[in-house]
Protein backbone atom coordinates (compact mmCIF):
# COMPACT_ATOMS: atom_id res chain seq x y z
CA UNK A 1 0.00 0.00 0.00
CA UNK A 2 2.95 2.39 0.81
CA UNK A 3 4.19 1.34 -2.13
CA UNK A 4 1.85 2.26 -4.48
CA UNK A 5 0.83 5.67 -2.49
CA UNK A 6 4.04 6.42 -3.19
CA UNK A 7 4.58 5.80 -6.80
CA UNK A 8 1.70 7.52 -7.35
CA UNK A 9 2.31 10.70 -5.96
CA UNK A 10 5.44 10.56 -7.35
CA UNK A 11 4.21 9.98 -10.98
CA UNK A 12 1.94 13.43 -10.43
CA UNK A 13 5.32 15.48 -9.41
CA UNK A 14 7.34 16.86 -12.28
CA UNK A 15 11.52 15.56 -11.58
CA UNK A 16 12.13 18.40 -13.73
CA UNK A 17 10.47 21.94 -13.04
CA UNK A 18 7.96 22.76 -15.97
CA UNK A 19 7.15 25.92 -17.90
CA UNK A 20 7.11 28.80 -15.73
CA UNK A 21 3.54 30.32 -15.20
CA UNK A 22 2.95 33.47 -16.22
CA UNK A 23 2.72 35.00 -12.40
CA UNK A 24 6.29 34.05 -12.45
CA UNK A 25 7.48 35.70 -15.58
CA UNK A 26 6.12 38.52 -14.72
CA UNK A 27 8.53 38.78 -11.58
CA UNK A 28 11.40 40.36 -10.97
CA UNK A 29 13.89 38.48 -13.30
CA UNK A 30 16.10 39.79 -16.45
CA UNK A 31 14.07 40.96 -19.18
CA UNK A 32 15.83 38.89 -22.42
CA UNK A 33 16.73 41.90 -23.52
CA UNK A 34 19.23 42.44 -21.19
CA UNK A 35 20.41 38.67 -21.17
CA UNK A 36 20.82 39.16 -25.00
CA UNK A 37 23.29 42.74 -24.50
CA UNK A 38 25.65 40.33 -21.69
CA UNK A 39 25.25 37.30 -23.47
CA UNK A 40 26.31 39.13 -27.21
CA UNK A 41 27.45 42.27 -26.20
CA UNK A 42 28.25 44.95 -28.78
CA UNK A 43 30.60 47.33 -29.25
CA UNK A 44 32.95 46.12 -26.21
CA UNK A 45 36.51 47.71 -26.70
CA UNK A 46 38.94 50.88 -26.55
CA UNK A 47 39.27 53.69 -28.53
CA UNK A 48 43.35 55.11 -28.66
CA UNK A 49 42.36 58.18 -25.88
CA UNK A 50 45.08 60.23 -26.93
CA UNK A 51 43.07 60.06 -30.71
CA UNK A 52 42.03 63.78 -31.43
CA UNK A 53 38.44 62.20 -32.38
CA UNK A 54 37.72 60.33 -29.63
CA UNK A 55 35.89 61.62 -26.29
CA UNK A 56 36.35 59.54 -23.69
CA UNK A 57 33.44 59.59 -20.88
CA UNK A 58 34.29 57.79 -18.04
CA UNK A 59 31.48 57.29 -14.80
CA UNK A 60 30.96 55.83 -11.57
CA UNK A 61 32.72 54.37 -8.50
CA UNK A 62 33.90 50.85 -7.72
CA UNK A 63 32.95 51.59 -4.33
CA UNK A 64 29.22 51.68 -5.77
CA UNK A 65 29.63 48.63 -7.97
CA UNK A 66 29.14 50.58 -11.66
CA UNK A 67 32.18 52.36 -13.42
CA UNK A 68 31.37 52.72 -16.83
CA UNK A 69 34.17 54.13 -19.70
CA UNK A 70 32.01 55.25 -22.91
CA UNK A 71 34.08 56.35 -26.27
CA UNK A 72 32.96 57.66 -29.32
CA UNK A 73 34.82 58.52 -32.44
CA UNK A 74 33.73 62.02 -33.78
CA UNK A 75 33.83 62.51 -37.37
CA UNK A 76 35.74 66.20 -37.33
CA UNK A 77 33.68 67.96 -40.19
CA UNK A 78 30.49 66.37 -39.69
CA UNK A 79 30.17 66.54 -36.18
CA UNK A 80 28.64 62.59 -37.00
CA UNK A 81 29.82 60.07 -34.47
CA UNK A 82 31.05 57.58 -36.40
CA UNK A 83 31.73 54.82 -33.75
CA UNK A 84 31.74 53.80 -30.48
CA UNK A 85 32.56 51.42 -28.13
CA UNK A 86 31.92 51.03 -23.98
CA UNK A 87 33.83 49.19 -21.07
CA UNK A 88 31.71 48.57 -17.65
CA UNK A 89 32.65 47.32 -14.47
CA UNK A 90 28.86 46.51 -12.94
CA UNK A 91 25.98 43.99 -13.15
CA UNK A 92 24.06 42.61 -15.99
CA UNK A 93 21.81 45.62 -16.19
CA UNK A 94 24.93 48.48 -15.89
CA UNK A 95 26.68 46.42 -18.70
CA UNK A 96 23.53 46.29 -21.01
CA UNK A 97 23.02 49.85 -20.21
CA UNK A 98 26.02 50.95 -21.52
CA UNK A 99 25.86 48.32 -24.68
CA UNK A 100 22.77 50.10 -25.68
CA UNK A 101 23.87 53.30 -25.30
CA UNK A 102 26.67 52.83 -28.01
CA UNK A 103 24.41 51.45 -30.18
CA UNK A 104 22.36 54.22 -29.42
CA UNK A 105 24.95 56.97 -30.36
CA UNK A 106 26.26 55.31 -33.67
CA UNK A 107 25.11 57.55 -36.67
CA UNK A 108 24.16 60.33 -35.10
CA UNK A 109 25.19 64.38 -34.13
CA UNK A 110 26.60 64.89 -31.41
CA UNK A 111 23.64 67.61 -30.12
CA UNK A 112 21.47 64.83 -30.99
CA UNK A 113 22.80 61.92 -28.35
CA UNK A 114 22.82 64.70 -25.38
CA UNK A 115 19.26 64.01 -26.14
CA UNK A 116 18.77 60.72 -25.04
CA UNK A 117 17.82 60.23 -21.98
CA UNK A 118 17.77 57.13 -18.85
CA UNK A 119 14.01 56.74 -18.90
CA UNK A 120 14.23 55.53 -22.48
CA UNK A 121 17.21 53.37 -21.82
CA UNK A 122 15.23 51.72 -18.71
CA UNK A 123 12.16 51.44 -20.67
CA UNK A 124 14.35 49.29 -24.02
CA UNK A 125 15.57 47.30 -21.01
CA UNK A 126 12.37 47.00 -18.96
CA UNK A 127 15.25 47.57 -15.93
CA UNK A 128 12.80 47.34 -12.37
CA UNK A 129 13.04 50.16 -10.45
CA UNK A 130 16.21 49.08 -8.32
CA UNK A 131 18.15 48.92 -10.91
CA UNK A 132 17.44 52.34 -12.91
CA UNK A 133 20.33 54.06 -11.49
CA UNK A 134 22.24 51.91 -14.08
CA UNK A 135 20.47 53.66 -17.14
CA UNK A 136 20.85 56.86 -15.55
CA UNK A 137 25.04 56.26 -15.62
CA UNK A 138 24.87 55.43 -19.15
CA UNK A 139 23.41 58.56 -19.70
CA UNK A 140 25.67 60.35 -17.70
CA UNK A 141 28.51 58.47 -19.46
CA UNK A 142 27.36 59.60 -23.41
CA UNK A 143 27.00 63.15 -21.71
CA UNK A 144 30.80 63.00 -19.82
CA UNK A 145 32.15 61.47 -23.62
CA UNK A 146 30.57 64.29 -25.76
CA UNK A 147 31.84 67.31 -22.76
CA UNK A 148 35.54 65.39 -23.37
CA UNK A 149 35.55 65.51 -27.13
CA UNK A 150 34.34 69.67 -26.94
CA UNK A 151 36.98 70.00 -24.25
CA UNK A 152 40.01 68.74 -26.72
CA UNK A 153 38.70 70.39 -29.67
CA UNK A 154 38.69 73.47 -27.66
CA UNK A 155 42.09 72.74 -26.52
CA UNK A 156 43.22 71.99 -30.01
CA UNK A 157 41.90 74.97 -31.82
CA UNK A 158 43.97 78.08 -30.23
CA UNK A 159 47.11 75.57 -31.21
CA UNK A 160 45.63 75.76 -34.91
CA UNK A 161 45.57 79.37 -35.34
CA UNK B 1 29.77 9.04 -4.19
CA UNK B 2 26.28 9.75 -5.75
CA UNK B 3 26.10 6.81 -7.33
CA UNK B 4 26.59 5.20 -4.45
CA UNK B 5 23.47 6.60 -3.01
CA UNK B 6 21.32 5.91 -5.83
CA UNK B 7 21.98 2.19 -5.12
CA UNK B 8 21.02 2.73 -1.53
CA UNK B 9 17.68 4.52 -2.41
CA UNK B 10 14.36 2.21 -1.93
CA UNK B 11 13.44 0.65 -5.56
CA UNK B 12 10.71 2.83 -5.91
CA UNK B 13 13.15 5.67 -6.64
CA UNK B 14 15.12 3.52 -9.21
CA UNK B 15 12.48 2.30 -11.33
CA UNK B 16 10.59 5.32 -11.57
CA UNK B 17 10.60 6.68 -15.21
CA UNK B 18 11.23 10.16 -13.88
CA UNK B 19 14.25 9.52 -11.50
CA UNK B 20 15.41 12.27 -9.71
CA UNK B 21 18.59 13.94 -11.35
CA UNK B 22 21.42 14.32 -9.16
CA UNK B 23 22.92 17.92 -9.04
CA UNK B 24 26.17 16.03 -11.00
CA UNK B 25 23.61 15.76 -14.50
CA UNK B 26 24.34 19.33 -15.91
CA UNK B 27 27.99 19.00 -14.51
CA UNK B 28 29.35 16.16 -16.11
CA UNK B 29 28.60 17.40 -19.92
CA UNK B 30 31.54 18.63 -21.19
CA UNK B 31 31.58 21.96 -22.91
CA UNK B 32 30.45 23.47 -25.71
CA UNK B 33 29.75 20.35 -27.99
CA UNK B 34 28.61 20.06 -31.41
CA UNK B 35 25.76 17.82 -29.65
CA UNK B 36 22.21 18.16 -31.43
CA UNK B 37 20.20 21.16 -29.61
CA UNK B 38 18.80 19.88 -26.54
CA UNK B 39 14.98 19.31 -26.71
CA UNK B 40 12.41 21.17 -25.53
CA UNK B 41 12.16 18.97 -22.57
CA UNK B 42 15.69 20.13 -21.39
CA UNK B 43 15.93 23.78 -21.62
CA UNK B 44 14.32 25.14 -18.54
CA UNK B 45 13.93 28.93 -18.66
CA UNK B 46 13.03 31.08 -15.68
CA UNK B 47 13.51 34.89 -15.15
CA UNK B 48 14.49 35.12 -18.59
CA UNK B 49 17.62 32.86 -18.44
CA UNK B 50 17.70 29.55 -20.39
CA UNK B 51 20.00 26.44 -18.68
CA UNK B 52 19.92 23.57 -20.23
CA UNK B 53 19.44 20.65 -17.71
CA UNK B 54 19.73 21.59 -14.01
CA UNK B 55 22.51 23.97 -12.92
CA UNK B 56 25.13 22.34 -10.56
CA UNK B 57 24.62 23.29 -6.86
CA UNK B 58 27.12 24.88 -5.35
CA UNK B 59 25.41 26.77 -2.83
CA UNK B 60 25.46 24.34 0.35
CA UNK B 61 25.18 27.42 2.79
CA UNK B 62 22.21 28.62 1.62
CA UNK B 63 20.63 25.13 2.21
CA UNK B 64 21.41 21.39 1.60
CA UNK B 65 19.86 18.32 -0.28
CA UNK B 66 18.56 16.04 2.13
CA UNK B 67 20.34 12.89 2.16
CA UNK B 68 18.19 9.89 1.16
CA UNK B 69 18.54 8.23 4.08
CA UNK B 70 16.83 10.95 5.98
CA UNK B 71 13.89 10.62 3.47
CA UNK B 72 14.06 7.33 4.21
CA UNK B 73 13.23 7.99 8.11
CA UNK B 74 10.92 10.44 7.45
CA UNK B 75 8.25 8.91 5.42
CA UNK B 76 6.77 6.32 7.52
CA UNK B 77 5.93 9.02 9.57
CA UNK B 78 3.87 11.26 6.79
CA UNK B 79 2.12 8.29 5.68
CA UNK B 80 1.48 5.70 8.21
CA UNK B 81 2.48 6.35 11.90
CA UNK B 82 0.63 10.13 11.03
CA UNK B 83 -0.01 10.80 14.88
CA UNK B 84 0.31 13.75 17.07
CA UNK B 85 2.90 13.17 19.19
CA UNK B 86 1.07 14.89 22.24
CA UNK B 87 -2.15 12.81 21.63
CA UNK B 88 -1.76 10.45 25.16
CA UNK B 89 -4.52 7.88 24.70
CA UNK B 90 -3.51 5.88 21.51
CA UNK B 91 -1.05 3.95 19.58
CA UNK B 92 -0.64 6.86 17.21
CA UNK B 93 0.22 8.92 19.62
CA UNK B 94 2.50 7.26 21.48
CA UNK B 95 4.87 5.53 18.42
CA UNK B 96 5.50 9.66 17.26
CA UNK B 97 6.46 10.55 20.80
CA UNK B 98 8.63 8.26 21.22
CA UNK B 99 9.94 9.01 17.71
CA UNK B 100 10.65 12.44 18.70
CA UNK B 101 12.58 10.90 21.53
CA UNK B 102 14.55 9.48 19.75
CA UNK B 103 15.49 12.21 17.28
CA UNK B 104 16.15 14.81 20.65
CA UNK B 105 18.29 12.15 21.45
CA UNK B 106 20.61 11.81 18.07
CA UNK B 107 20.37 16.01 18.14
CA UNK B 108 21.65 15.93 21.68
CA UNK B 109 24.46 13.06 21.17
CA UNK B 110 26.18 15.20 18.33
CA UNK B 111 26.62 18.25 20.83
CA UNK B 112 27.54 17.02 23.45
CA UNK B 113 24.16 17.84 25.72
CA UNK B 114 21.69 15.90 27.33
CA UNK B 115 17.94 15.30 25.57
CA UNK B 116 16.15 17.32 27.87
CA UNK B 117 18.40 20.58 26.96
CA UNK B 118 16.76 20.13 23.26
CA UNK B 119 13.60 22.09 22.09
CA UNK B 120 12.23 21.69 18.91
CA UNK B 121 11.52 24.87 16.86
CA UNK B 122 11.01 25.96 13.09
CA UNK B 123 14.21 26.48 12.58
CA UNK B 124 17.51 28.61 13.12
CA UNK B 125 16.14 31.67 12.85
CA UNK B 126 13.09 31.25 15.20
CA UNK B 127 15.75 29.57 17.82
CA UNK B 128 17.42 32.73 17.72
CA UNK B 129 14.32 34.88 18.54
CA UNK B 130 13.74 32.75 21.39
CA UNK B 131 17.32 33.03 22.61
CA UNK B 132 17.68 36.70 22.25
CA UNK B 133 14.44 38.14 23.00
CA UNK B 134 13.48 35.12 25.61
CA UNK B 135 16.44 35.51 27.51
CA UNK B 136 16.94 38.91 27.64
CA UNK B 137 13.00 39.66 28.34
CA UNK B 138 13.09 37.09 31.31
CA UNK B 139 15.63 38.93 33.15
CA UNK B 140 14.65 42.21 32.09
CA UNK B 141 14.78 43.38 35.73
CA UNK B 142 18.54 42.63 36.35
CA UNK B 143 20.06 43.58 33.49
CA UNK B 144 20.13 45.20 30.50
CA UNK B 145 22.80 44.69 28.21
CA UNK B 146 23.30 42.07 24.88
CA UNK B 147 26.87 41.95 23.31
CA UNK B 148 26.83 40.53 19.64
CA UNK B 149 28.94 40.33 16.47
CA UNK B 150 28.87 42.37 13.57
CA UNK B 151 29.04 38.95 11.35
CA UNK B 152 25.73 37.43 12.82
CA UNK B 153 22.76 36.26 10.38
CA UNK B 154 20.54 39.36 9.94
CA UNK B 155 17.91 37.62 12.56
CA UNK B 156 19.77 37.72 15.30
CA UNK B 157 20.66 41.63 14.36
CA UNK B 158 17.08 42.80 14.18
CA UNK B 159 16.34 40.60 17.27
CA UNK B 160 18.83 43.04 19.34
CA UNK B 161 17.35 46.02 17.29
CA UNK B 162 14.34 45.06 18.41
CA UNK B 163 15.71 45.12 22.25
CA UNK B 164 16.88 48.32 21.90
CA UNK B 165 13.79 49.43 21.43
CA UNK B 166 12.51 48.17 24.58
CA UNK B 167 15.50 49.98 26.41
CA UNK B 168 18.12 47.47 26.15
CA UNK B 169 21.59 48.51 25.44
CA UNK B 170 24.22 46.96 22.89
CA UNK B 171 27.71 46.40 23.05
CA UNK B 172 29.87 45.74 20.33
CA UNK B 173 32.50 43.04 21.40
CA UNK B 174 32.13 39.00 22.06
CA UNK B 175 33.23 37.59 25.05
CA UNK B 176 34.87 34.18 25.76
CA UNK B 177 34.95 34.37 29.47
CA UNK B 178 30.91 34.72 29.68
CA UNK B 179 30.97 31.47 31.51
CA UNK B 180 32.56 32.37 34.79
CA UNK B 181 30.89 35.64 34.44
CA UNK B 182 27.90 34.17 35.07
CA UNK B 183 26.85 35.43 31.34
CA UNK B 184 24.79 33.31 29.04
CA UNK B 185 26.44 32.98 26.20
CA UNK B 186 24.61 32.31 23.03
CA UNK B 187 26.04 30.94 19.76
CA UNK B 188 24.53 30.23 16.46
CA UNK B 189 25.09 26.80 15.41
CA UNK B 190 23.40 26.41 12.27
CA UNK B 191 26.64 26.54 9.81
CA UNK B 192 28.13 24.27 12.21
CA UNK B 193 26.32 21.42 13.50
CA UNK B 194 27.68 18.24 11.76
CA UNK B 195 30.44 19.87 10.17
CA UNK B 196 33.20 20.95 13.20
CA UNK B 197 32.96 18.82 16.59
CA UNK B 198 30.78 20.89 18.77
CA UNK B 199 30.59 20.48 22.37
CA UNK B 200 29.04 22.29 24.51
CA UNK B 201 30.58 21.32 28.08
CA UNK B 202 34.08 22.24 26.32
CA UNK B 203 32.98 25.40 24.59
CA UNK B 204 30.70 26.33 27.73
CA UNK B 205 27.53 27.42 25.71
CA UNK B 206 24.62 28.41 27.47
CA UNK B 207 22.22 28.20 24.52
CA UNK B 208 22.84 26.99 20.85
CA UNK B 209 20.54 27.12 17.84
CA UNK B 210 20.48 24.44 15.44
CA UNK B 211 19.29 24.47 11.87
CA UNK B 212 17.47 21.20 9.89
CA UNK B 213 18.39 21.71 6.57
CA UNK B 214 22.18 22.81 7.29
CA UNK B 215 23.12 19.78 7.87
CA UNK B 216 20.97 17.44 4.73
CA UNK B 217 17.54 17.41 6.98
CA UNK B 218 14.39 18.81 5.69
CA UNK B 219 13.84 22.21 6.13
CA UNK B 220 11.18 23.76 8.36
CA UNK B 221 12.59 22.63 11.55
CA UNK B 222 15.47 23.25 13.78
CA UNK B 223 16.44 22.56 18.15
CA UNK B 224 17.08 24.91 20.28
CA UNK B 225 19.78 23.79 23.27
CA UNK B 226 19.00 25.19 26.35
CA UNK B 227 21.67 24.75 29.24
CA UNK B 228 20.53 22.95 32.48
CA UNK B 229 23.59 23.41 34.89
CA UNK B 230 23.70 26.29 35.52
CA UNK B 231 19.77 26.38 34.44
CA UNK B 232 19.01 29.26 31.40
CA UNK B 233 15.62 30.64 31.95
CA UNK B 234 13.98 32.13 28.94
CA UNK B 235 10.30 33.64 28.13
CA UNK B 236 8.62 31.45 25.45
CA UNK B 237 8.08 33.50 22.17
CA UNK B 238 4.90 31.47 20.98
CA UNK B 239 2.14 31.15 23.30
CA UNK B 240 -0.33 28.19 23.50
CA UNK B 241 -0.74 24.53 24.72
CA UNK B 242 2.73 24.57 26.51
CA UNK B 243 4.57 21.47 24.37
CA UNK B 244 8.41 21.15 24.84
CA UNK B 245 8.00 22.44 28.11
CA UNK B 246 6.28 25.28 27.61
CA UNK B 247 9.13 26.85 25.87
CA UNK B 248 7.85 26.24 22.57
CA UNK B 249 4.18 25.68 21.94
CA UNK B 250 3.07 24.22 18.65
CA UNK B 251 2.61 20.66 17.47
CA UNK B 252 5.63 18.83 17.17
CA UNK B 253 6.28 18.09 13.64
CA UNK B 254 6.99 14.67 14.01
CA UNK B 255 8.39 13.60 10.67
CA UNK B 256 10.49 16.89 10.05
CA UNK B 257 11.63 16.40 13.69
CA UNK B 258 12.43 12.24 13.06
CA UNK B 259 14.13 13.88 9.87
CA UNK B 260 16.68 16.17 11.66
CA UNK B 261 17.83 13.56 14.12
CA UNK B 262 18.66 10.91 11.05
CA UNK B 263 20.66 13.93 9.97
CA UNK B 264 22.56 14.25 12.88
CA UNK B 265 23.12 10.99 13.21
CA UNK B 266 24.53 10.67 10.07
CA UNK B 267 26.74 13.83 10.37
CA UNK B 268 28.02 12.52 13.78
CA UNK B 269 28.98 9.19 11.90
CA UNK B 270 30.33 10.82 8.91
CA UNK B 271 31.93 13.74 9.99
CA UNK B 272 35.81 13.22 9.99
CA UNK B 273 35.59 11.50 6.16
CA UNK B 274 33.04 14.49 5.18
CA UNK B 275 35.63 16.98 6.41
CA UNK B 276 38.14 15.32 4.68
CA UNK B 277 36.66 14.69 1.34
CA UNK B 278 35.44 18.17 1.05
CA UNK B 279 38.58 20.22 2.06
CA UNK B 280 40.44 18.44 -0.83
CA UNK B 281 37.45 19.50 -2.81
CA UNK B 282 38.41 23.03 -1.83
CA UNK B 283 41.43 22.53 -2.49
CA UNK B 284 40.94 21.28 -5.82
CA UNK B 285 38.69 24.15 -6.64
CA UNK B 286 41.09 27.09 -5.56
CA UNK B 287 43.96 25.46 -7.13
CA UNK B 288 42.12 25.03 -10.34
CA UNK B 289 41.07 28.39 -10.39
CA UNK B 290 43.64 30.46 -9.25
CA UNK B 291 46.13 28.19 -11.69
CA UNK B 292 44.44 30.08 -14.71
CA UNK B 293 43.26 33.60 -13.12
CA UNK B 294 45.64 36.31 -11.28
CA UNK B 295 44.25 38.39 -8.47
CA UNK B 296 41.66 35.70 -7.00
CA UNK B 297 41.66 36.95 -3.12
CA UNK B 298 39.74 34.45 -0.44
CA UNK B 299 37.73 36.47 1.93
CA UNK B 300 38.40 35.41 5.70
CA UNK B 301 40.88 33.05 6.93
CA UNK B 302 42.49 30.24 5.61
CA UNK B 303 43.36 28.50 8.66
CA UNK B 304 39.98 29.42 10.71
CA UNK B 305 37.33 28.08 8.43
CA UNK B 306 35.18 25.79 7.40
CA UNK B 307 36.61 23.75 4.24
CA UNK B 308 33.21 23.98 2.68
CA UNK B 309 33.15 27.27 2.14
CA UNK B 310 34.90 29.13 -0.51
CA UNK B 311 34.51 32.84 -0.92
CA UNK B 312 36.36 34.22 -3.46
CA UNK B 313 36.67 37.81 -4.98
CA UNK B 314 37.99 38.29 -8.68
CA UNK B 315 39.46 41.76 -9.03
CA UNK B 316 37.50 43.99 -11.37
CA UNK B 317 34.58 42.10 -12.25
CA UNK B 318 31.68 42.63 -10.36
CA UNK B 319 29.69 39.94 -8.44
CA UNK B 320 26.76 39.85 -9.83
CA UNK B 321 27.18 39.87 -13.57
CA UNK B 322 29.42 37.11 -12.79
CA UNK B 323 26.49 35.10 -11.28
CA UNK B 324 24.11 36.32 -14.54
CA UNK B 325 27.21 34.52 -16.32
CA UNK B 326 27.47 31.81 -14.08
CA UNK B 327 23.70 30.22 -14.28
CA UNK B 328 24.67 27.20 -15.12
CA UNK B 329 26.37 26.75 -11.53
CA UNK B 330 24.34 27.60 -8.62
CA UNK B 331 25.97 29.90 -6.66
CA UNK B 332 25.89 33.06 -4.70
CA UNK B 333 27.13 36.80 -4.23
CA UNK B 334 28.06 37.05 -0.90
CA UNK B 335 25.25 35.71 1.89
CA UNK B 336 21.81 34.84 0.87
CA UNK B 337 20.00 36.72 3.53
CA UNK B 338 20.44 39.71 2.70
CA UNK B 339 20.26 39.74 -0.75
CA UNK B 340 17.21 42.20 -1.38
CA UNK B 341 19.18 45.00 -0.77
CA UNK B 342 22.04 46.72 -2.96
CA UNK B 343 25.05 47.25 -0.30
CA UNK B 344 27.87 44.63 -0.24
CA UNK B 345 27.62 41.99 2.43
CA UNK B 346 27.85 43.31 5.87
CA UNK B 347 29.64 40.45 6.50
CA UNK B 348 32.42 41.06 4.18
CA UNK B 349 32.76 44.63 4.90
CA UNK B 350 33.19 43.46 8.70
CA UNK B 351 35.46 40.83 7.89
CA UNK B 352 37.70 43.61 6.71
CA UNK B 353 37.21 43.42 3.21
CA UNK B 354 37.67 46.48 0.80
CA UNK B 355 34.80 48.31 -0.54
CA UNK B 356 35.00 47.96 -3.91
CA UNK B 357 36.03 44.19 -3.54
CA UNK B 358 32.98 43.38 -1.55
CA UNK B 359 31.27 43.86 -5.00
CA UNK B 360 33.05 41.02 -6.66
CA UNK B 361 32.79 38.43 -4.30
CA UNK B 362 31.11 34.89 -5.13
CA UNK B 363 30.87 32.10 -2.69
CA UNK B 364 31.43 28.59 -3.39
CA UNK B 365 29.50 25.85 -0.60
CA UNK B 366 30.83 22.38 -1.09
CA UNK B 367 28.67 19.70 0.52
CA UNK B 368 28.66 16.04 0.88
CA UNK B 369 26.96 15.19 -2.39
CA UNK B 370 29.67 17.24 -4.15
CA UNK B 371 31.51 15.50 -7.09
CA UNK B 372 34.95 15.88 -8.56
CA UNK B 373 32.68 16.49 -11.96
CA UNK B 374 31.42 19.58 -10.76
CA UNK B 375 34.09 21.08 -8.91
CA UNK B 376 35.77 20.55 -12.51
CA UNK B 377 32.92 22.09 -14.11
CA UNK B 378 32.68 24.76 -11.91
CA UNK B 379 36.51 25.95 -12.45
CA UNK B 380 35.77 25.82 -16.17
CA UNK B 381 32.99 28.09 -16.33
CA UNK B 382 34.31 30.45 -13.65
CA UNK B 383 37.43 30.84 -15.71
CA UNK B 384 35.35 31.65 -18.52
CA UNK B 385 33.31 34.15 -17.28
CA UNK B 386 35.79 35.79 -15.09
CA UNK B 387 38.11 35.96 -18.13
CA UNK B 388 34.78 37.38 -20.38
CA UNK B 389 34.45 39.87 -18.09
CA UNK B 390 37.28 41.04 -17.46
CA UNK B 391 37.78 42.04 -21.35
CA UNK B 392 34.41 43.95 -20.45
CA UNK B 393 36.06 45.78 -17.60
CA UNK B 394 37.44 49.44 -17.14
CA UNK B 395 39.44 48.93 -14.54
CA UNK B 396 40.73 45.64 -15.58
CA UNK B 397 42.51 47.72 -18.25
CA UNK B 398 43.58 50.93 -16.39
CA UNK B 399 45.00 48.40 -13.66
CA UNK B 400 47.15 46.67 -17.08
CA UNK B 401 47.94 49.87 -17.74
CA UNK B 402 49.55 50.44 -14.30
CA UNK B 403 47.40 52.73 -13.09
CA UNK B 404 46.54 52.83 -9.59
CA UNK B 405 42.61 52.45 -9.21
CA UNK B 406 43.05 53.89 -5.37
CA UNK B 407 44.92 57.23 -6.68
CA UNK B 408 41.61 58.09 -9.19
CA UNK B 409 38.76 60.64 -8.23
CA UNK B 410 35.73 58.56 -9.02
CA UNK B 411 33.11 60.91 -10.83
CA UNK B 412 29.98 59.86 -7.93
CA UNK B 413 26.61 60.52 -9.07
Amino acid sequence: MLRLALKRSLRLGPAVSDTPSAAMVASRGYHERVVDHYNNPRNVGSFDKEDPNVGTGLVGAPACGDVMKLQIKVDEDSGKIVDACFKTFGCGSAIASSSVATEWVKGKQMEEVLTIKNTEIAKHLSLPPVKLHCSMLAEDAIKAAVKDYELKKAKAAPKQE
Amino acid sequence: MARNLIRRLPILYQNHPHRLFSSATAAVAPSPSPSPSPTDEEIVEMKGVKVSGRPLYMDMQATTPVDPRVLDAMLPFYLSRFGNPHSRTHLYGWESEAAVETARAQVASLIGANPKEIFFTSGATECNNISVKGVMRFYRDKKRHVITTQTEHKCVLDSCRHLQQEGFEPLEEIGRICREKGVPFHTDGAQALGKIPIDVEKMGIALMSLSGHKIYGPKGVGALYLRRRPRVRVEPQMSGGGQERGIRSGTVPTPLVVGMGAACEIAAKEMEYDTRRVTSLQERLLNGIRSRLDEVVVNGSMEHRYPGNLNLSFAYVEGESLLMGLKEVAVSSGSACTSASLEPSYVLRALGVDEDMAHTSIRFGIGRFTTEAEIDRAIELTVQQVEKLRNMSPLYEMAKAGIDLKSIQWAQH
